[in-house]
């Protein structure tokens, strides 16, 4: 199907994005990338009068590292980010996470920020942003304002941006020094959504020291992005501790997460997925399988 | 479902196995209500705004005046003639679309042909070579079997020949990789994986020459 009709505005600037907003509120949409929003529109399930073509905007694309976090302007496409190695090494889980969003072609051309608004529950990058204690910063002819992850997510498919608001920026927060991230996802096929996923950030006391602290960021397994606290459970463990624990993290995954059924899996198979996911990642990141990132090591 | 107000109203069904990709709703459909319903029948209601672009398509520049809605993948088609670019499932899921955009592959039914405006198109068509001999990776499909019906083929093409810029020598494995985002309903993708591999060598035994 082809979308129903529009009036397309290719916007030259930031300002200009702005004004058109203001000016024309709900009946306008942000197209960015487009890998969400084109198919919705070629389905005609949703029908906006105007659309704000992002994509000439200059100033947008930039990836910045700073000391505690890597900032994402509006046009850094999934690849663009992935392909960073300044990014990668500043915050391992981005490209640990980005190798699962979508197959390559869409990356080319989806965003980042793009996902965060789009806010669907089987994105990943939602689920990084929270899991790393993230913002989006929001941009409109009222002022700008920075929202946490936590606020940023409403509902399934549903974030906070107002529709006079441009998202100019994702910041995705640093771990402190000694923090080892993981990332892994099953679907049917890799590049489609997750059954189910799991991030993970576990600080350590050492390489092969104690469990300091340890959170949890789950994909296709939640309705909004949320962060499951793990320290309870796991706090002064080692390696060897954890055939022990798995019980534990099993039960406290379970009672976490809130899948639901539909034609790809049941929720009960996603609530097993997650919890046989994050006890792996555990098994492996105590091992010592993924690259500690300190803030130290990196350049910043 | 949505709070009014709130600028994420991407409606989207559940996912079925047509629409598997517009987003998952677990479960649930959020729905926003198309602004004007569309007539079938009637066509739109009022005249369409048109812009002007200026595409430059394997090499060509063109100048179409086109809706704002043209599909990069219908303008291709049909306001360039250039039918090689074939469409599937308008919804970035099949890859039968695919074509270069500055080098890099992308999904010709999720762009807008205005928004291609300013960038390089190469589309299967320009895969050939200038004397009219085929490139080499249509060559290798031709050697391997690669194709049946050919409705696939163009966007497998293209990304294949995006790929092996990248990695010009994959394992078989890293090959069936890099075509997973296309489908294919006839070859059982066998002999794609082996036509990837294959096209490798040819651009090698080029590289040589
Ligand atoms: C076949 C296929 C498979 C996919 N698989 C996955 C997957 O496995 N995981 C995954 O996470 N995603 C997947 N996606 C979605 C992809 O990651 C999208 O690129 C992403 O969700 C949206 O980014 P976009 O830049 O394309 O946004 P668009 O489609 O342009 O926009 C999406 C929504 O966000 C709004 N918006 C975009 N940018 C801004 C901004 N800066 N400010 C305010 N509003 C804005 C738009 O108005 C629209 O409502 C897939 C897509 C396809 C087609
Ligand atoms: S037509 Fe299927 S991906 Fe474009
Ligand atoms: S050859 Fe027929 S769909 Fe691939």
């Amino acid at each position: 199907m082809k979308p129903a009709p529009f009036v397309y505005h290719a916007a030259a600037d930031v300002e200009e994005v702005l004004d058109l907003l203001a000016e024309l509120g709900t009946e306008a949409k942000i197209l960015a990338g487009g890998q969400s929003l084109v198919p919705v529109l070629n389905m005609r399930l949703a029908g906006p009068e105007h659309l704000v073509d992002i994509n000439r905007v200059p100033g947008l694309d930039a990836i910045t590292v700073t000391d505690d976090a890597v900032r994402v302007g509006a046009l850094v496409r999934h690849a663009d980010l992935l392909a960073s190695a300044e990014a990668r090494d500043a915050l391992p889980l981005l490209g640990q996470a980005l190798r699962w969003v979508a197959h390559p072609v869409i990356r080319n051309r989806g965003t980042t920020v793009g996902s965060l608004v789009h806010a669907d529950p089987a994105g990943e990058m939602p689920a990084i942003l929270a899991l790393t204690g993230g913002s989006v910063v929001l941009r409109s002819r009222r002022g700008e304002r920075t929202v946490p992850a936590e606020e940023f997510f409403v509902g399934p498919m549903e974030s906070c941006v107002l529709a006079d608001e441009l998202a100019v920026e994702a910041v995705f927060g640093r771990f402190p020094a000694g923090t080892r991230t993981a990332f892994s996802e099953i679907a049917r096929r890799h590049g489609d959504y997750a059954m189910a996923g799991v991030g993970l950030a576990v600080r350590t006391d050492g390489p092969d020291g104690p469990v300091q602290d340890a959170r949890a960021g789950f994909v296709s397994l939640t309705e909004v992005p949320a962060v499951l606290d793990l320290t309870p459970v796991l706090e002064g463990a080692v390696a060897a501790d954890l055939p022990g624990l798995a019980e534990a993290v099993t039960e406290a995954v379970g009672s976490f997460v809130d899948p639901v059924d539909d034609i790809h899996a049941t929720a009960d198979y996603r609530r097993h997925l997650a919890a046989v996911q994050t006890n792996r990642l555990l098994a492996g990141l105590l091992a010592g399988e993924t690259t500690t990132t300190t803030t130290e090591e990196t350049s910043a | 479902m949505s709070t009014p107000g709130t600028s994420t109203t991407d409606g989207t069904a559940g996912q079925t196995p047509t629409q598997p990709h517009v987003g998952s709703v677990r479960g649930r459909v959020v729905t926003t209500v198309p602004r004007a319903p569309f007539d079938p029948a009637g066509g739109e209601a009022r005249p369409e705004e048109l812009v002007d672009v200026r595409l430059r398509v394997n090499g060509a520049e063109h100048h179409i005046r086109v809706p704002g809605r043209r599909l990069l993948s219908d303008a291709l088609r049909h306001d360039l003639e250039l039918t090689g670019t074939h469409v599937g499932c308008e919804h970035g899921v099949c890859g039968a679309c695919t074509v270069l955009m500055d080098g890099r592959p992308v999904r010709a039914c999720l762009m807008f042909a205005a928004s291609a405006e300013g960038s390089e198109i190469t589309t299967v068509e320009g895969l050939t070579r200038p004397d009219g001999e085929l490139g080499p990776v249509q060559q290798a499909f031709v050697e391997c079997h690669g194709l049946q019906c050919g409705f696939c083929t163009p966007g497998f093409l293209t990304t294949i020949t995006a790929y092996l810029d990248e990695n010009p020598d994959p394992s078989p494995e890293e090959a069936r990789e890099a075509v997973a985002g296309n489908l294919c309903r006839c070859t059982g993708y066998q002999n794609i994986v082996k036509a990837v591999c294959r096209a490798a060598e040819l651009r090698r035994e080029e590289g040589d020459r």
